[in-house]
């Protein structure tokens, strides 16, 4: 199946040779929410740039909608929106201004009651009459969401999109992303906020210095890469672990008083189960138990290690 | 083509006059109505006529090109400036607009205040000093495409410059000075042989001469050849712009 976003051996290299891309290839599907996720200077920006016209590719093909960005740039543009990591507004204009600014400059004739749904959407219909420069730092967010969609794009990129917003907004954008996504619409952010990934999105890309290392579901990077973590409080302290129990992934405490059992996820039941029987067995006495799941960001700081190394 | 956004881009830059209509309309209209005051009715008044035109009259065609060149090329080269100094430029570049549609808008709303600019002045004048036009079509034509030239230029300058001012030079340093030595307050074949010469290297000679001819019929320069003079800065300013699309210069990576 095609993607709503194809992007074919896409390359990026600055004036002054960084190489911000090399050969990525990615297929969006549509109606989902994909995260992209990365550290500082991965590319995602300049992924995201090159798709929406910004960035001028070195070499590669990307298609919106089966429309070519460069080719076809008039069709593959007006399908999407986009939210950039700067606040970069209009300081003196207004909120309503400013925001129908954008839907003319995507070519859609005035249409203020989907304007003020927008507005009303975001809470910014209070606002409308306000200028941009007396708004809040989050609002001003508000505002860049609402030049994004004032246009009716079947594709949105949000680029960090609640970097620096409070607790409130981000899950109001939480809320509003899962709407979106809900009439149709395909989402694409880039986030350092690896729990919004793990809340929102269906499927995950990571990219390191360039290269899109890992596309995957959620769930089955999760279950896949996932580990768990088992901790024991031992009633009496051990000196050593004893030869009969050790075993890959169990780890005594400096002080004898924690055994510390990381294992795969797929092995949750049998091996557990198994430790614990051989505690008991030796007479290993605990008063406390206590397990976790890795998350998201712990799968996501070991594949970036793990490539790096 | 893409109407609508070149009336979004065209209403916004024509809003931002409206918000600064002390900056954008009536402090140029004021400083030259001082010329006409203090050169036109003050100074004028004592010197002889220029080709037969009383000198208050004689200098209002360059007092006119003075202010429509300096706010055609500051209007324009502000206008696409201040988006690429505050970033919200990405919104053009990722919108589903040509390059010939993101000229349009700016520089049409840049030469369009030029022009109501120019006209203002004109009326203005009028308080000062008697003149009559005439050639009103020829009048209107060079104000119009002295305005959009300018713009064109104007918008070169924004997409050229990295600081503000580098804003300010080229109108302060290049255009205003070759304004008040194009023959804006005197005609040029007052100058000795050698500096007649030497001013026909100034561009602006040929637009103000020009326009002077619209107004009283005489020139310094054949109108012909003002007219080609003109058309020829006209199509290297679109030559210039056609460029920096083409490369995405201090546009895009």
């Amino acid at each position: 199946m095609t993607g709503i976003i194809e992007v074919n051996g896409l390359n990026k290299v600055y004036r002054g040779g960084f190489e911000a891309l090399r050969n990525v290839d990615l297929s969006i599907r549509q109606g989902e929410i994909f995260a992209l996720l990365g550290p500082n200077g991965a590319g995602k920006t300049t992924l995201i740039s090159i798709v929406c016209g910004i960035v001028t590719p070195s070499s590669g093909q990307v298609l919106a909608d089966g429309h070519d960005i460069i080719t076809d740039y008039r069709a593959a543009r007006a399908k999407i929106g986009l939210v950039p990591q700067e606040l970069t507004t209009d300081a003196f204009e207004s909120v309503w201004n400013t925001v129908s600014f954008s839907r003319g400059l995507f070519g859609k004739p005035r249409n203020d009651a989907h304007i003020e749904k927008v507005l009303r959407d975001l809470s910014l219909w209070d606002k409308r009459d306000s200028r941009i420069l007396e708004l809040s730092g989050g609002m001003k967010r508000r505002v860049m969401i609402a030049k994004a969609l004032s246009h009716e794009p079947q594709i949105l990129f949000l680029d960090e999109p609640t970097a620096g917003v409070d607790v409130e907004l981000r899950r109001d954008m939480w809320a509003m992303v899962s709407g979106l996504r809900e009439a149709g619409v395909t989402i694409i952010l880039t986030t350092h906020y690896i729990e919004e990934a793990e809340a929102m999105a269906d499927r995950i890309g990571v990219i390191r210095r360039g290269e899109l290392i890992l596309v995957e579901d959620k769930t089955a990077l999760m279950d896949k890469l996932g580990q768990k973590e088992l901790r024991l409080q031992l009633s009496e302290p051990l000196a050593t672990l004893p030869a009969a129990i050790a075993q890959p992934g169990l780890v005594l405490s400096d002080d004898g008083y924690r055994l510390t059992y990381t294992y795969d996820s797929h092995s949750e039941q049998g091996s557990v189960a198994a430790l614990l029987r051989q505690l008991g067995e030796h007479g290993i006495e605990f008063t406390d138990l206590q397990s976790r799941q890795s998350s998201l960001e712990d799968i996501f700081v070991s594949l970036v290690h793990e490539e790096a190394a | 083509m893409n109407w609508h956004a070149i009336r979004a881009i065209y209403g916004f830059e024509m809003a931002r006059t409206r918000r600064t209509l002390m900056q954008s309309i009536a402090s140029p209209v004021i400083s030259t109505s001082l010329y006409f005051v203090v050169f036109g009715s003050a100074i004028g008044s004592r010197m002889v006529e220029i080709d037969g035109i009383s000198y208050g009259a004689f200098i209002i065609p360059g007092l006119i090109m003075l202010s429509l060149l300096n706010e055609s090329i500051s209007n324009a080269s502000f206008g696409i400036y201040f988006p690429r100094f505050s970033g919200t430029i990405y919104e053009v570049l990722s919108a589903p607009v040509s390059p010939m549609e993101i000229v349009m808008g700016y520089v049409g709303a840049a030469a369009s205040k030029s022009v109501i600019l120019g006209v203002l002045i004109l009326l203005t004048a009028r308080l000062f000093v008697d003149y009559h036009i005439a050639h009103p079509v020829w009048m209107l034509t060079f104000l119009v495409t002295t305005a959009l030239t300018f713009s064109l230029f104007g918008f070169i300058i924004g997409i050229w410059a990295d600081g503000f001012e580098k804003l300010q030079i080229v109108p302060m340093m290049l255009v205003t000075p070759l304004t008040f030595l194009g023959g804006s307050f005197y005609s040029i074949n007052m100058l000795p042989p050698l500096w007649q010469t030497i001013t026909l290297f100034n561009p602006v000679v040929y637009l103000i001469s020009a326009f002077r001819w619209s107004f009283y019929g005489v020139a310094d320069v054949a109108v012909e050849v003002s007219i080609i003079a003109i058309l020829g800065f006209l199509l290297a300013c679109l030559v210039g712009i056609y460029w920096i699309f083409r490369t995405g210069y201090r546009l895009k990576e």
